[in-house]
């Protein structure tokens, strides 16, 4: 073999140093992250009309674990109220948020752009218009799953649409990117109209509840419906995240380097759709998630994807329980839609990211 | 090749891995033999938009040897090194590697065998310099080899003097900088064969001198290399054969002496073009054909 002309380098090499602070960093952003989120999930479910504690939610979490220890909720229907509304809401919350996270970055790499992510490119309306299809003719095939498995045809339609329309030679210009999100969410969105028109009354809410996104359905059944696809979704792209990391060299280098690039992105395709599916079911479309979060984690942990893919999903679970914890409670006795919350801070961070973007490459060339 | 079984067996194999997409073990390259044909070309013709841009094209690609391919702009160098890396659809021909056609290897199978150095090295987002080279230890993932990966990545980072900049972002670093970085990525990979597609190009003197000399220094070592040159004079100061094309076609192959000559390159190239002994090394230096120094004479209009 050609491994003669390479011998083991003696001492402190600057490759094996850098590797050393990257693999430091790695686990700390990790546990760093999980405790992020179980500190705002204890705040996020004690408030609200029946305000628990921090201390008293995790004495209420411990005891359900047959833990005699801390405190349990002092005011009246604290423990209903925790058990049956915020609990599975904050579960809810965390699943869709970490599915939204991952299905950004892996959205991503797929597509070598920055800028790619289910809600900017059309995946989420997809996703929507095929639970909306579900909901208005009534069918009910599939049980509790049939609105998901909707939601997951309809995402995954469109995901291989944008993906047929914007590539190019293997990349996706950001123009190409974003102007086929333009269209393909004025297409769902024409679609999701035209259903509205047809659908009774009960039907015209359901998927106006759709158009907002809002966590004010959840229940365990979403719950434990949701988790399996997020979980199946984040160990496929773990899995593969070393290839994706390839992808960034273009789709030639990547295959020179022993990649099957077709088989790879058909199998990235379908875990977005799942991901996307299992966020879009349960709460609607709620944008941006998916390309915040990955960004931010990129600068602090360098873009490769064995890391990226978990802190995305972690820094997306945050984000959301954040994002509706703010919707329920900034405004009393009301609800603020939580999509268009997202959208209200995500909007201008996705200004800023085209922007920087624009001008790193030089115009759009 | 002899007798059917292996082909039967080969068949088997090829239907399995479409439908599994990965095959158990993939196959690790044999230690090549000196002089033994790594890469066998044989009548590739490939087209676009139904136009030939390389026709009845046949190449031999060596163990232990540095193979220049050069010619005018269009006459399908790099054409010719996508069709060798298994980038593009042939419309005849084949393109074998170690006895094999292209499609009997796996993706992994044929990153262990063979590396490429693309014309433009892309990266859509910011690896380090140091992440970048690590992967080219890709195909080695998971087995013996992979105990290597640091050392291997510290010498090539060093050997293309990008080590300077390990820790750096890859997009941040110059043209010329990039270009190194991508080659020590290559070269990482450890693939007997080489194919590296102007690899000299947005680089200064030293550096071309020195990316030419680590050519050298793996062909001499057994690998097979194969280079996409614009300068005659490099491709005649350091290749063992040269290959030159000229409308998709080859219009002479051989050692330098045969096929670096001035009436040759001056039809090819469409320019008088001079190739002269150096007066210590015997190098052949080729020069176009100038007029003398212009600077100083009064320009005189009539």
């Amino acid at each position: 073999m050609t491994a003669t002309d390479i011998r083991p380098a003696t001492g402190e090499t600057a490759a094996g140093r850098d590797r050393r602070r990257r693999g430091r960093r790695g686990p700390v952003l990790l546990a760093g992250l999980t405790a992020g989120l179980l500190l705002v999930a204890l705040i996020a479910a004690g408030r609200g009309q029946v305000a628990v504690s921090p201390a008293e939610v995790l004495g209420s979490v411990l005891h359900r674990l047959g833990l005699d220890l801390g405190a349990r909720p002092a005011a009246p229907h604290g423990e209903s109220a925790l058990w049956l509304v915020r609990f599975p809401r904050v579960a809810l919350a965390a699943v869709v948020g970490a599915a939204l996270g991952c299905a950004g970055a892996v959205m991503q790499g797929v597509f070598g752009n920055p800028l790619a992510e289910p809600g900017v490119i059309g995946v989420s309306a997809g996703a929507a218009v095929g639970a909306a299809l579900a909901i208005v003719t009534g069918i009910t095939v599939l049980g509790g799953w049939t609105v998901p498995a909707a939601a997951f045809a309809g995402g995954l339609a469109t995901t291989w649409l944008v993906y047929l329309l914007a590539r190019s030679g293997g990349r996706t210009e950001v123009v190409t990117l974003v102007l086929t999100g333009v269209a393909v969410n004025a297409v769902a969105g024409a679609a999701i109209g035209l259903l509205m028109f047809v659908a009774d009354e009960s039907g015209v809410q359901a998927i106006a509840f759709w158009n907002l996104g809002s966590l004010a359905q959840a229940n365990w059944s979403a719950v434990a419906l949701a988790t399996p696809c997020l979980a199946v979704g984040l160990l496929a792209t773990l899995a593969d995240a070393r290839r994706l990391d390839l992808l960034a060299l273009g789709e030639r280098s990547a295959r020179h380097l022993g990649v099957d690039v077709e088989r790879l992105r058909v199998r990235m395709i379908v875990v977005t759709a799942l991901l996307g599916a299992a966020a879009v079911a349960f709460t609607g479309i709620i944008s941006f998630v998916g390309l915040v979060v990955p960004h931010l984690v990129r600068m602090v942990a360098g873009p490769g994807h064995r890391l990226l893919l978990p802190a995305s999903a972690l820094g997306g679970a945050i984000v959301v329980i954040v994002a509706d914890l703010a919707a329920r409670t900034l405004v009393d006795y009301q609800e603020l839609p939580l999509g268009v919350l997202s959208a209200i801070v995500g909007g201008p961070a996705f200004f800023w990211l085209l922007r920087r973007t624009r001008d790193r490459a030089g115009g759009w060339a | 090749m002899s007798g059917d079984g292996p082909r039967v067996r080969d068949r088997r194999r090829r239907v399995r891995l479409r439908l599994t997409g990965r095959r158990s073990t993939p196959r690790p390259p044999a230690p090549a033999t000196p002089g033994g044909i790594r890469v066998q070309v044989t009548g590739v013709r490939v087209e676009r938009a139904g136009r030939p841009v390389l026709d009845q094209v046949d190449l031999s690609i060596r163990a232990g040897e540095l193979h220049a391919l050069v010619g005018p702009n269009g006459a399908g160098k790099s054409t010719l090194l996508a069709a060798v890396s298994g980038d593009l659809p042939l419309a005849a021909g084949t393109v074998e590697v170690d006895g094999r056609p292209l499609a009997e290897w796996s993706a992994v199978e044929l990153a262990m065998r063979r590396a490429v150095l693309t014309q433009r090295s892309t990266l859509s987002f910011p690896f380090a310099v140091v992440e970048v080279v690590r992967m080219g230890r890709a195909p080695w993932a998971g087995r013996p080899e992979e105990a290597h990966d640091d050392a291997v990545v510290a010498e090539t980072m060093r050997r293309c003097d990008v080590i300077r900049f390990a820790a750096r972002p890859f997009p941040s670093l110059s043209g010329g900088e990039q270009a190194r970085a991508a080659l020590a990525r290559v070269l990482a990979q450890q693939a007997g064969v080489l194919l590296l597609d102007e690899p000299t190009a947005a680089l200064d003197l030293h550096h071309q001198e020195l990316v030419m000399r680590i050519a050298r220094d793996r062909a001499d070592a057994g690998d097979a290399v194969v280079v996409v040159l614009h300068d005659l004079a490099l491709a005649g100061a350091y290749a063992d054969r040269i290959t030159l094309l000229a409308d998709g076609r080859v219009r002479a192959a051989g050692p330098p002496d045969t096929v670096l000559t001035a009436p040759l390159l001056s039809e090819v190239y469409r320019h008088d073009i001079e190739v002269v002994p150096h007066p210590d090394t015997r190098l052949p230096l080729v020069v176009p054909r100038r007029r003398g120094p212009a600077r100083n004479t009064p320009r005189t209009e009539e």
